[in-house]
C-alpha cells in the first residue's frame, strides 16, 4: 500500500528520531479513583490492573459501558496519574514524561476530531509532526515525506487535498490513524476507533491496523465494544467490568461463555473456529 | 498540498506592510490642511529608511505632531486588539470570542472612569496627570485579568470553559459598575466617558506612553507568536493537543496573559473600539487560512489597517467635528459580520 516510498516507520529510521528499542508497555498494578469533588467519595474506581503489550502485538480492552476501559487508556496515555502502581513504556513512567517526548512515543487515535475551522487532510496529518520540532516550527521536506508515507500506509493518499469535513466516516478514521502514524510512535492507543463505521469499514480499518502493527512493530492497545473484531484481530484481550480487570489472555482463553454472559448481562454462545479464533453470537432474550 | 513556509509568511507580511503604508499615507493626507500625496509618501519613506528626519516644513508640524502620532496609536491599538481576538478565539475554541469577551475592557473602563473622577480632586504633577487616566485603565485591566484568572481555574489549572464563564461574569458585573458610576456622576463628565466607552483615538498621548505601548506590543506579540504551532493544535481541543505533545496548561497561561495584556494596553489608551478584534481575525482567516503562524501577523497588519481607515473616516466624515472611531467600526462592522 505504501508503494516505493517506504513505510512511515522506514522513513522514521532514516531521520533517526525514532527510539531504537522495541516498544514494551507494562501496566503494573495500576489503580485510579475519579473524584469530581475532593470532599466526596470517588464516583468511579479502577482496581489494580496489570497487563503488558509487546511490539507487533494488539491488545484489546473489552467490557461493558463504565467498566473503566477508557480510564485505562487515558492512564496509559499519561493524561491521568495512577493512584497506585505504574505504567512503564520501555522503562519510563508515561505520566512523568515531558508532553513533547511523550507524543513522540505514544500516539492516540480518538473517535472523532472536532475541528473549529476547516482543514485539509494533509494539514491535519501534518499535525502529527508537531512533537518532533521546536515549539514554533515550519514543516520540512522530511515531514512532508513522512506525511505522504503515513497516508499511503492507511490507503488514503488520494484524500490528501480534500477537506476533513467532506470525507466519509471511514475515510476520516483512516486519516486520524495516519496522523498518529506521522507521530512515529512506538505505542499506538485507539479509543473505539470503529464506533461510527459500517461493518465493512470496521473490518477494513482493523485489517490495515493489524498489518501496520506487524510491519512497523507498534505496540497497540485498542478499546472497543466489538467482541468479534477483537476476537479476530487481537493477540491479547483484557476483560473489564465495573472497574475490575477480570481476565487477561488470548481471545480463545478469555472468551468463555459463562464469563461473557455474566459480564455483558446477556445470553450468548461462543464457538471456537478452525483458525483458533472465537466467535460470539448473542441469543434472543428469554422473558 | 502547499505547506506553509517561513518565506511565504515573510512575503505575505511584506505585502500587508505595503498596504498599511499606503493606507497611512492616504490617512496623513486627509484633514483640515491639504497636503500633497506624493510629497508625503516621499518624505515618509525618507524618515523610515533614516535618510532624513525632516518632513517638508510647510506641513511638517501638522503631520509630525498631530496626524502621525494619532495614526501610530491607531496602528498599535488595531494590531493589539486584532491579535488578542485571534488568540482568544483559539484559547477559548470559540469563533465568537473577541478581546473583550473575558471582561478586560470593562475592567479598564472602570479604572479609567475612576481615574477621571479622582483626577480633579488631587494635586499632581502635569506629567503624571497626562497619563493618569490610561494608568487607571491599565490598573483596572490588570486587576480584572488577575481575578478572572483566579476564578477561571478548575482543579488549580486554567480551564477554557471555566475561564470563559468567569470572564463573562466579571464583564457583566463590571459593566453594571460602569452604569452605576455614570448615573452617579454629574452629567458634564458623562459625555467624555461615553466617547471613551465607545473607543476614541483623539486624546493626545505623551511620548513616553508611545514607547511603553510599542514595547508592550512587541513583547506580548512575540510571546503569543512563539505558541502559534501549539495554538493550531489547541483548536482541535485540549485533549487532542495534549496527545500531540502540546503543554496545554503552559500555552493557555502564556496566551491568556499576553492576549489580556495586549487588550489592557489598547483599551487603556483608546477605550473599547468594537468589532476590530472579532472581525479582522475572520477576514484574515478567509484570505490566509487558519494557520496561526500566518494568521497572527496577518491579523496584526489587518487590525492596524482597519483602525487607521476607521479613524480617518471618524476624523473626516463630519469634519470639522469628530466622531468616536468605535462608532465607525461598529457601524461598518455589524453589517460586514452579517455578510460574512
Amino acid at each position: 500500500m505504501s508503494g516505493s516510498k517506504g513505510t512511515v516507520m522506514e522513513r522514521g529510521a532514516h531521520d533517526g528520531a525514532r527510539a531504537s528499542s522495541e516498544a514494551r508497555l507494562s501496566v503494573e498494578q495500576v489503580s485510579y479513583a475519579y473524584t469530581p469533588n475532593p470532599s466526596q467519595a470517588p464516583v468511579f474506581t479502577l482496581e489494580a490492573t496489570s497487563f503488558q503489550a509487546k511490539a507487533g502485538e494488539i491488545v484489546a480492552v473489552l467490557g461493558p459501558n463504565a467498566s473503566g476501559k477508557s480510564t485505562v487508556l487515558r492512564l496509559i496515555a499519561g493524561a491521568l496519574e495512577p493512584l497506585s502502581g505504574r505504567i512503564l513504556l520501555n522503562g519510563q513512567e508515561t505520566h512523568l514524561m515531558e508532553p513533547r517526548i511523550r507524543a513522540q512515543r505514544i500516539a492516540m487515535v480518538q473517535q472523532e476530531s472536532q475541528l473549529l475551522f476547516p482543514a485539509k487532510v494533509w494539514e491535519f496529518v501534518l499535525q502529527g509532526r508537531h512533537p518532533h520540532g521546536k515549539s514554533l516550527r515550519f514543516e520540512t521536506e522530511n515531514d512532508v515525506a513522512i506525511l505522504k508515507a503515513a497516508l499511503g500506509d492507511v490507503g488514503a493518499h488520494h484524500l490528501m487535498d480534500r477537506l476533513m469535513d467532506q470525507i466519509s466516516g471511514g475515510e476520516k478514521q483512516r486519516v486520524i490513524l495516519a496522523r498518529a502514524l506521522a507521530q512515529q510512535p512506538t505505542l499506538l492507543l485507539l479509543d473505539e476507533p470503529t464506533l461510527h463505521l459500517d461493518i465493512g469499514a470496521q473490518v477494513d480499518f482493523l485489517h490495515t491496523l493489524k498489518k501496520l502493527t506487524v510491519t512497523n512493530k507498534y505496540a497497540v492497545v485498542i478499546v472497543t465494544h466489538e467482541l468479534n473484531l477483537a476476537g479476530e484481530y487481537a493477540d491479547q484481550v483484557v476483560l473489564m467490568q465495573k472497574g475490575k480487570c477480570l481476565r487477561v489472555g488470548t481471545p480463545a482463553n478469555v472468551y468463555q461463555r459463562d464469563l461473557l454472559e455474566q459480564v455483558f448481562q446477556t445470553q450468548l454462545t461462543v464457538e471456537q473456529r478452525v483458525n483458533g479464533r472465537p466467535r460470539v453470537s448473542v441469543l434472543e432474550k428469554s422473558e | 498540498m502547499q505547506p506553509l513556509t517561513l518565506s511565504k509568511v515573510a512575503v505575505r507580511c511584506g505585502i500587508l506592510a505595503a498596504v498599511l503604508f499606503v493606507v497611512v499615507v492616504v490617512a496623513l493626507k486627509f484633514g483640515a490642511v491639504p497636503v500633497s500625496l506624493y510629497g508625503l509618501a516621499k518624505d515618509l519613506i525618507g524618515v523610515l529608511i533614516g535618510r532624513t528626519s525632516q518632513i517638508s516644513s510647510e506641513y511638517g508640524m501638522i503631520i509630525r505632531e498631530i496626524r502621525l502620532p494619532r495614526i501610530a496609536l491607531g496602528i498599535f491599538v488595531g494590531a493589539s486588539l486584532s491579535v488578542a481576538g485571534t488568540s482568544f478565539q483559539a484559547l477559548l475554541r470559540n469563533p465568537l470570542a473577541d478581546p473583550y469577551v473575558l471582561g478586560v475592557s470593562y475592567g479598564a473602563a472602570v479604572g479609567s472612569i475612576l481615574a477621571l473622577v479622582i483626577e480633579p480632586h488631587i494635586a499632581m504633577r502635569p506629567e503624571i496627570a497626562a497619563v493618569f487616566t490610561p494608568l487607571g485603565g491599565f490598573l483596572g485591566a490588570t486587576l480584572t485579568i488577575s481575578i478572572v484568572y483566579l476564578l477561571g481555574r478548575y482543579r488549580s489549572q486554567l480551564d477554557g470553559k471555566t475561564l470563559l464563564l468567569s470572564g463573562v461574569i466579571a464583564g457583566s458585573f463590571l459593566s453594571a459598575m460602569i452604569m452605576l458610576l455614570i448615573t452617579m456622576l454629574p452629567s458634564s463628565s458623562t459625555r467624555g466617558m461615553a466617547v471613551w466607552l465607545m473607543g476614541d483615538l483623539s486624546t493626545p498621548m505623551p511620548l513616553v506612553l508611545g514607547w511603553v505601548l510599542r514595547t508592550g506590543f512587541l513583547v506580548f506579540f512575540t510571546m503569543i507568536y512563539l505558541t502559534a504551532s501549539d495554538l493550531n493544535l489547541l483548536l482541535a481541543g485540549e485533549r487532542e493537543a495534549m496527545h500531540l505533545g502540546v503543554d496545554v496548561r503552559k500555552v493557555q497561561l502564556v496566551v491568556y496573559l499576553s492576549a489580556s495584556a495586549l487588550t489592557g494596553l489598547a483599551v487603556s489608551v483608546s477605550g473599547s473600539i468594537g468589532y476590530v478584534g472579532l472581525l479582522v481575525p475572520h477576514v484574515m482567516r478567509m484570505i490566509f487560512g487558519s494557520d496561526y503562524r500566518m494568521l497572527l501577523p496577518a491579523a496584526a497588519f489587518g487590525g492596524a489597517i482597519a483602525v487607521v481607515i476607521a479613524d480617518t473616516a471618524a476624523r473626516t466624515i463630519a469634519a470639522p467635528s469628530e466622531l468616536p472611531v468605535g462608532a465607525i467600526t461598529a457601524i461598518a462592522g455589524a453589517p460586514l459580520f452579517i455578510y460574512l
